[in-house]
């Protein structure tokens, strides 16, 4: 096999995109991880954004995190919105005084030329009611379309943040359209190659998309969901009592597992239009409350910083 | 005189802060000048998304000198005395103090303390930084290491640079010395963040705004705003389109950027099958774009405008269509949304009904809560239709349609564009019902039913529309006031100030003969009686409209059911404030009623002389104080107020000696003994006779007219009779006869309350 360039080249290919920016972001010192193996809505929910950011211990991390986000389902019929897509998050604690320069530097990397683009931060507060958390940053704009989400974390699982870290959160595929210059997510150029060897987005989650979209507005088993939800609290609640040892704790990330397991169902059951107004905002809460427990508990532990 | 120039150069700053911020900046920054005697010509602030800039001209160079004279203790008073006062006063010895000698002679000391005026730019350095660490922004933020230690700087972003000079005109100006969160202030801004990044260094205003202009920055936000509506308007002309003007998107887009270039995209017209009011809500919320009109067919272009932060190098090809590319997914969600919601609704589809009907089902189905002590938005419905169809009759509308319009006219809050863009509540409901073939006025009064949404907005007066629009607003206000939620000064969290005005518009524009109490029972009366079967509610209800006993009510609240099925007793309180309900609620009506007619130019006094009498029937209310205003401007009436002055005046007078109410009585005809006192009383036996029969009729007029004629006879007794007679028989029944005028004034109108 001859060597293809087109086949790491940001503009070229999907992969190539988040190639250079894991090897931006590795450059800049991040430890590259890989995604974790949990159902999530959004980067932030992997631990290496969520326990991490709470502490003083200085913490960079960059990874891919496929994010599910079930009402987002559009039975693959529209141009850029996915129940199933992959974000970019780099977490820096504390945020660095240069960090919009370095997400700057870090599009021009992937090809985002800002003398053609018209590249803009717009207000855009972010919050996780679930993960009680909240921060202020924006929505970063290119040519409109809302490719990044640049946050300040302020707290997170109910916690202050103690230094403050910047959270970047880049939509993989939408940034990809602009720089292939593509009109539609399923167009994109997975692996930069053409004819015959070229595959496309399309070609590895069109049908996904129409198979989960079916399965998250469709077919998901509510009742199923609402017993997930319920064991997946008490078991979270349950790991958290039996990690408790004075002033350290033992059990924290398995316990914040069940925490992301209860979001999930959450998510689910919101999708399937099952959940009333009240009830959401009590789930909400539910969530939360096992959120915080997660955070207070990692406090206690070594990777906090603040023990041994 | 010298000027300031003062930057804080941060992050993006959210537009919708921008003004409040240079303003805050402004103000707190003079203020606290002022407050240290400097008084200064002028002051200006700006915002740019990255910058906070405030310009004062004409400060002197330092504080005026400050003398103070402080009295001490006598002479020869103990040595702890002497001691705290050359302490407090700050001297040395009594040496440095003077002695004054009172006015019985005694000898004290006297310590004369003057102050040099500190230097302007000291103040400022002390001033400064203090506003920056206590500026009231509605949200800030800690940032970087510092966030980990204690009292870190708080911004709105994390703020970079300052800019701080101060100086005469003339000479090179100085920079202010102070230092926050570890930011010197200095001479250093920057340009453009993409178009000119490079650093500036300035001197003062006017070369810091023409740096910054070359550096691709306007300063300021009026002429940003400016450049776009121009631009917007030459591109959409240049097209043969109209712009569809938004000030509150412009104020938004000029706040995001520094450098406005305006472009012109577009999508497939395929798209323009949506609603207009979708398209643009979607494109203005979500892009922050202006629409344009063609005026050949009069819907919305398929074109947009976007205003852009850069020049780019191909002259915008790019980010027109990138953004072209982002209205398109947009508009595609928008169609998705628009097209599900005419279709069936999963798990409420069963029942075979229109598709708006199922998202009814669905919406009971949730009990989505409309009020955590009114219920779920299920059983507003269900008041607000037996409501409208009892008000029906009373505006000329068919109940079955206000009964129908009433129960779709919420369900469009389950559909998914209008959850999407609540803006579009009853837009929408009222699309979907044409389209599922419901009747034309039942379809618009899902619309209007929410009109008027302020003081500009369309009154509706389609029959349907009316009874659905004060069943929906009379229910929201008897409910709110029923469980105590009333608007408190600025607070008014559910808009029921909007509610009882949008009541009184409808009822004034269309002319409804209806009374206030009627309409506030007829609404109270359905939020008190819950369906059950062992409640025959409609009887009680009626009882209720016609004994106006709100015990009864009571009584059925009384076997109201609680969510787990016990019965509960009303408290006290709640009897007492059932039957509050409707005091209150007229008079906040009344309040609401002055406001509105005060602000559309009526005199105050002559609304308090119209209210004095009681009355609850908008449009007579309304109707009298034109009548009265009329009558007021004429002659006869202006000189019949006067005399009226006149008989009050000497009655209050008379009053306070004989007490309140001695010449209530009906004058004597045998003690009437001058000529004058005789016409008086016969016209009076006429005019009030035909006041009367003219009110009866509602004539207002003619009512007026009627006691205009007691004007000659008025001034002809004032000028031959003395009230004050010696004979006490005669005082008490020209007085008794004055009195007597006076009720028949007040039958128009409380004249005691209109000013000379
Ligand atoms: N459903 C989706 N499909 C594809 N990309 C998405 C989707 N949702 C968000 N993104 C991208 O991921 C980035 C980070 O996600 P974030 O949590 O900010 O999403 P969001 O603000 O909820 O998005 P949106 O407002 O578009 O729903 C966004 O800036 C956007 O570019
Ligand atoms: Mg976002």
């Amino acid at each position: 096999m001859t060597q293809n360039p087109s086949a790491l080249d940001p503009k070229k290919s999907f992969q190539g995109l988040i190639l250079t920016l894991q090897t931006f972001w590795a450059r800049q010192g991040a430890v590259v991880l890989q995604p974790y193996d949990m159902e999530v809505g959004a980067g932030t929910f992997h631990p290496a954004t969520t326990l991490r950011s709470l502490g003083k211990k200085p913490w960079k991390a960059a990874y891919v995190q496929p994010s599910r986000r079930p009402k987002d389902g559009r039975y693959g019929e529209n141009p850029n919105r996915l129940q199933h897509y992959y974000q970019f998050q780099v977490i820096l604690k504390p945020s660095p005084d240069n960090l919009q320069d370095l997400y700057l530097q870090s599009l021009a990397a992937i090809g985002v030329d800002s003398v053609l683009h018209d590249i803009r931060f717009v207000e855009d507060d972010w919050e996780s009611p679930t993960l009680g958390a909240w921060g202020l940053g924006w929505e970063c704009w290119c040519d409109g379309m809302e490719v990044s989400q640049f946050t300040y974390f302020q707290q997170v699982a109910g916690v202050e943040c103690s230094p403050v870290s910047g959270e970047l959160t880049y939509g993989l595929e939408r940034l990809a359209m602009y720089v292939q210059g593509v009109e539609n997510v399923y167009d994109l150029n997975f692996n930069g190659l053409d004819g015959d060897a070229r595959i496309s987005y399309g070609d590895v989650f069109l049908q996904a998309e129409q198979e989960y979209s079916r399965h998250n507005f469709e077919a998901a088993d509510v009742k199923k969901l609402f017993g997930d939800f319920e064991r997946a609290e008490a078991e979270c609640k349950a790991l958290l009592a039996f990690g408790e040892r004075d002033d350290k704790h033992l059990m924290v990330l398995p316990a914040y597992d069940q925490c992301v397991k209860a979001s999930h169902a959450f998510n689910l059951l919101d999708a399937r239009g099952v959940i009333s107004v009240t009830e959401r905002q009590s789930y909400i809460l539910r969530v939360r409350e096992l959120a915080k427990a997660c955070g207070a508990a990692w406090l206690k532990t070594d990777g906090a910083g603040l023990v041994g | 005189m010298s000027d300031l120039l003062f930057e804080l150069f941060s992050e993006e700053i959210p537009a919708r802060m921008q003004a409040q911020a240079a303003a805050d900046l402004k103000k707190l920054v003079t203020d606290a000048l002022v407050e240290r005697g400097l008084l200064y010509e002028a002051a200006t602030s700006f915002a740019t998304p990255r910058r906070l800039t405030l310009h004062i001209v004409g400060l002197p160079p330092s504080q005026p000198d400050q003398r103070e004279e402080k009295k001490g203790p006598r002479v020869g008073a103990p040595e702890a005395a002497v001691a705290g006062f050359l302490k407090s006063a700050g001297l040395a010895s009594l040496d440095e103090a003077r002695i004054d000698t009172d006015k019985k002679g005694g000898q004290f000391y006297v310590a004369v303390i003057e102050k040099k005026g500190a230097p302007t730019l000291d103040v400022l350095a002390e001033i400064l930084p203090a506003t920056i660490k206590n500026f009231p922004w509605p949200k800030s933020m800690r940032w970087g290491a510092a966030s980990a230690e204690a009292n870190p700087l708080r911004w709105v972003r994390p703020l970079h640079a300052i800019v701080a000079t101060f100086g005469p005109e003339t000479e090179e100006p100085e920079i202010v010395p102070f230092e926050v969160g570890g930011i010197k202030a200095g001479n250093v801004t920057f340009g453009h963040r993409f178009l000119a990044p490079g650093a500036l260094k300035v001197r003062r205003f006017d070369d810091y705004v023409s740096k910054l202009y070359d550096a691709k920055v306007v300063l300021d936000p009026a002429r940003r705003r400016d450049v776009i509506l121009h631009d917007c308007k030459d591109l959409a002309f240049a097209q043969g389109l109209e712009l569809v003007e938004d000030e509150g998107l412009l104020h938004e887009v000029a706040g995001l950027v520094e450098w406005p270039v305006v472009l012109m995209g577009e999508f497939d017209a395929g798209f323009l099958d949506i609603p207009g009011e979708v398209i643009r809500a979607t494109i203005r919320a979500n892009q922050k774009c202006f629409v344009l009109r063609d005026p050949a067919t009069g819907g919305l272009a398929n074109k947009f405008l976007l205003v852009s932060n850069v020049l780019a190098s191909d002259g915008g090809k790019a980010i027109a269509a990138g953004n072209g590319r982002v209205v398109r997914a947009r508009l595609s969600d928008a169609l998705y949304f628009w097209q599900t919601d005419q279709g069936p609704l999963p798990d409420f589809s069963a029942s075979g009904k229109p598709p708006l009907d199922q998202r009814l089902e669905k919406l009971r189905a949730l009990n989505i809560v409309f009020h955590a002590k009114l219920g779920t938005q299920g059983q507003r419905v269900d008041r607000i239709i037996a409501l409208a169809r009892e008000l029906a009759p009373k505006v000329g509308a068919d109940p079955e349609k206000a009964a129908r319009a009433s129960e779709l006219a919420k369900a469009d809050l389950v559909t998914e564009v209008v959850g999407e863009f609540p803006e579009t509540q009853g837009l929408m409901g009222r699309r979907y019902a044409e389209l599922q073939g419901e009747d034309a006025e039942v379809a618009a009064a899902i619309e209007e039913h929410y009109k008027p949404q302020g003081p500009t907005d369309r009154i509706p007066n389609a029959p349907v529309s009316v009874a659905v629009a004060l069943a929906d607003k009379l229910d929201t206000l008897v409910g709110f006031w029923a469980i105590d939620e009333k608007p408190t000064g600025s607070k008014d969290p559910f808009a029921l100030r909007r509610a009882a005005l949008g009541v009184i518009r409808i009822i004034l524009e269309n002319g409804l003969r209806l009374r206030l109490a009627d309409l506030i029972d007829g609404a109270l009366a359905w939020h008190l009686t819950e369906p059950d079967p062992e409640i025959d509610a409609l009887s009680a209800r009626e009882y209720l409209m016609t004994v106006k006993h709100l015990d009864i009510a009571v009584g059925l609240a009384k076997r109201r059911r609680t969510e787990r099925g016990e019965i509960v007793a009303p408290t006290g309180e709640g009897y007492l404030r059932a039957a509050g309900v409707e005091g209150e609620l007229k008079a906040f009506f009344a309040d609401r009623l002055k406001i509105d007619l005060r602000d559309r130019g009526a005199r105050h006094d002559l609304l308090d002389a119209v209210f004095a009498l009681g009355g609850d029937d908008l449009v007579l209310i309304v109707r009298r104080i034109e009548a009265l205003d009329a009558f007021l401007k004429t002659e006869d009436g202006a000189s019949l107020l006067a005399g009226y002055k006149r008989a009050a005046n000497i009655l209050k007078a008379e009053e306070k000696k004989d007490g309140g109410g001695a010449f209530e009585a009906a004058p004597s005809g045998d003690l009437l003994v001058e000529a004058e006192e005789r016409a008086l009383f016969a016209a009076m036996e006429t005019a009030t006779a035909e006041a009367d029969a003219a009110l009866k009729a509602e004539n207002f007029e003619a009512a007026m007219q009627a006691l205009s004629t007691l004007r000659a006879p008025t001034d002809a007794f004032f000028d031959k009779v003395t009230v004050n007679a010696d004979k006490p028989e005669l005082r008490k029944n020209r007085l008794s006869l004055l009195s007597k005028l006076r009720r028949a004034i007040h039958l128009v109108a409380d004249f005691s309350r209109i000013g000379g």
